[in-house]
């Protein structure tokens, strides 16, 4: 490898100073908070409206206070951060922007729909290792309400909800990611490609974004040679109960054994039976808070030493989705590490 | 005697939309549209006339209903106008229903707001 190339194989880096994880914070709403990941919620709302007018704007109150948290328990403030790094499920990223209005910070705005939280994590941990940034912001948000009338109907309307379909997660989460600190660290992140196997069905999400996490994971094994066994907890963004399986069963076919360690953020966020939420949670909340919620404080407290999240994206709009295209997909993946190598 | 037979025919057509929804990748929409042209076809057929002799309200409530009504309106009105009454008899025979569609849906929405699914 030549001295400064980063890349590793196909699709991955691997950062010669990985950045380390200072601070994060998580808000849900309340359904959320009635689910089996309650106690590791930062922040549980009883109202998801949160004193807003409207489902948007309560979205980027949520986001926004997920952020100043964030900085807050870092004992930070917007000065000490070089750049913000978000993304939603809304039209224009509007929660994003306006949150970004209120904070003062250098902001670049992502899309990658439900993956967003580790394409943040992946650019912020890039632009560190650069050494454009000391630290860095990676935030994303969804809200039921909101992305229930953007992306399937008017909330007013009684229809009935497939068995396949997913409910978006209400919420947001935050990391800040330093140049210096005592980790976690990230130490790598497989960029993932567009995964587009034909499936239209836009009430079966799990479906269509698996192959793009199957995809993302084999190029992760080939790149960094590791296997499955390497990592404590292998965790995908929202497939839900169908998507996990399907993964699995991909996986297997590919000659991976996916065991006990591997499970899906969509899945374990809520109680698909008690709470009728059926093939599981959904959005760009779903890994972000089940990520800086749970894993980060599982970490924290030794459960996991090493842990590879691949959040998943599908990337459609009901624009193109109702002209008959199907789904692209897409899964980005970070490995999260105690351990700086 | 009435309620059961409403009861029956209002349930048989309620199942076929179920059946399609759980089966196929129909969506809601579709279905409604589906079952409104098949009100206006069976309408106009005089396939679906025995059925609301038969079932009453359980055959004129459900959106089938209004695609027959708007049938019958269509024909009655081609009947007594010609042409123009074929195109203004189906909405003219729909009009008490439409205007209070109208009515009572702006009326909720000054009074309700929207709140997220539980």
């Amino acid at each position: 490898m030549l001295d400064g190339v980063k890349k590793l194989g196909m699709q991955s880096v691997k950062f010669q100073n990985p950045p380390s994880i200072l601070s994060t914070y998580s808000i849900v709403g309340p359904k959320e908070g009635e689910g089996p990941l309650k106690d590791y919620f930062d922040l549980i709302l009883e109202d998801d409206m949160w004193g807003q007018e409207s489902f948007e704007k309560a979205e980027s109150k949520i986001q926004e206070e997920t952020i100043k948290s964030a900085l807050s328990n870092g004992n930070l403030t917007n000065k000490d951060i070089d750049y913000l790094l978000a993304g939603d499920l809304l039209n224009q990223i509007i929660t994003s922007s306006y949150t970004a209005r209120q904070l003062n910070i250098p902001f670049y705005g992502l899309y990658g729909a439900c993956s967003t939280m580790t394409e943040s994590l992946s650019l912020g941990a890039m632009l560190i290792d650069g050494g454009f940034a000391q630290k860095v912001i990676c935030a994303t948000s969804s809200h039921f309400s909101s992305a229930e009338r953007q992306f399937r109907f008017p909330l007013e309307y009684g229809s009935q909800r497939n068995f396949s379909s997913q409910w978006t997660v209400t919420g947001a989460g935050a990391t800040i990611l330093s140049a210096e600190g005592n980790g976690p660290y990230i130490t790598y992140a497989t960029t993932g490609k567009i995964v587009d196997m034909g499936i239209r069905d836009a009430t079966n999400m799990g479906a269509a974004m698996a192959p793009a996490a199957m995809d993302t994971l084999i190029n992760h094994f080939n790149d960094t040679g590791f296997s499955p066994q390497d990592y404590d907890l292998i965790v995908s963004g929202d497939l839900g109960s169908i998507g996990k399986s399907i993964v699995i069963d991909l996986m297997q076919e590919k000659g991976y054994a996916l065991s006990d360690n591997f499970t899906d953020c969509g899945y374990e966020i809520f109680d698909s039976k008690e709470q009728d939420t059926h093939a599981g949670g959904s959005g760009c909340a779903c890994a972000a808070t089940v990520f800086n919620g749970y894993i980060y404080k599982e970490i924290m407290k030794g459960s996991f030493n090493r842990v590879l999240l691949v959040a998943t994206g599908a990337l459609h709009s009901t624009t193109i989705n109702q002209q008959g295209e199907s789904i692209p997909s897409i899964a980005h993946a970070v490995t999260i590490d105690i351990n700086k190598a | 005697m009435e309620f059961i037979k409403a009861f029956i025919v209002g349930g048989l057509i309620c199942v076929v939309g179920q059946v399609i929804l759980d089966n196929t990748k129909l969506t809601p929409a579709h279905i409604l549209v589906i079952f409104l042209t098949a009100g206006v076809v069976l309408g106009g057929l005089g396939i679906y006339e025995p059925l609301v002799k038969f079932g009453g309200a359980g055959a004129t409530v459900p959106i089938v209903g209004f695609g027959y009504s708007l049938s019958q309106g269509a024909i009655e009105g081609a009947k007594s106008k010609g042409v123009i009454g074929a195109f203004t008899g189906g909405l003219t025979a729909n009009a008490g229903g439409v205007a209070a569609a109208i009515l009572f849906g702006y009326i909720m929405a000054l009074v309700f707001k929207p709140k997220t699914k539980s």
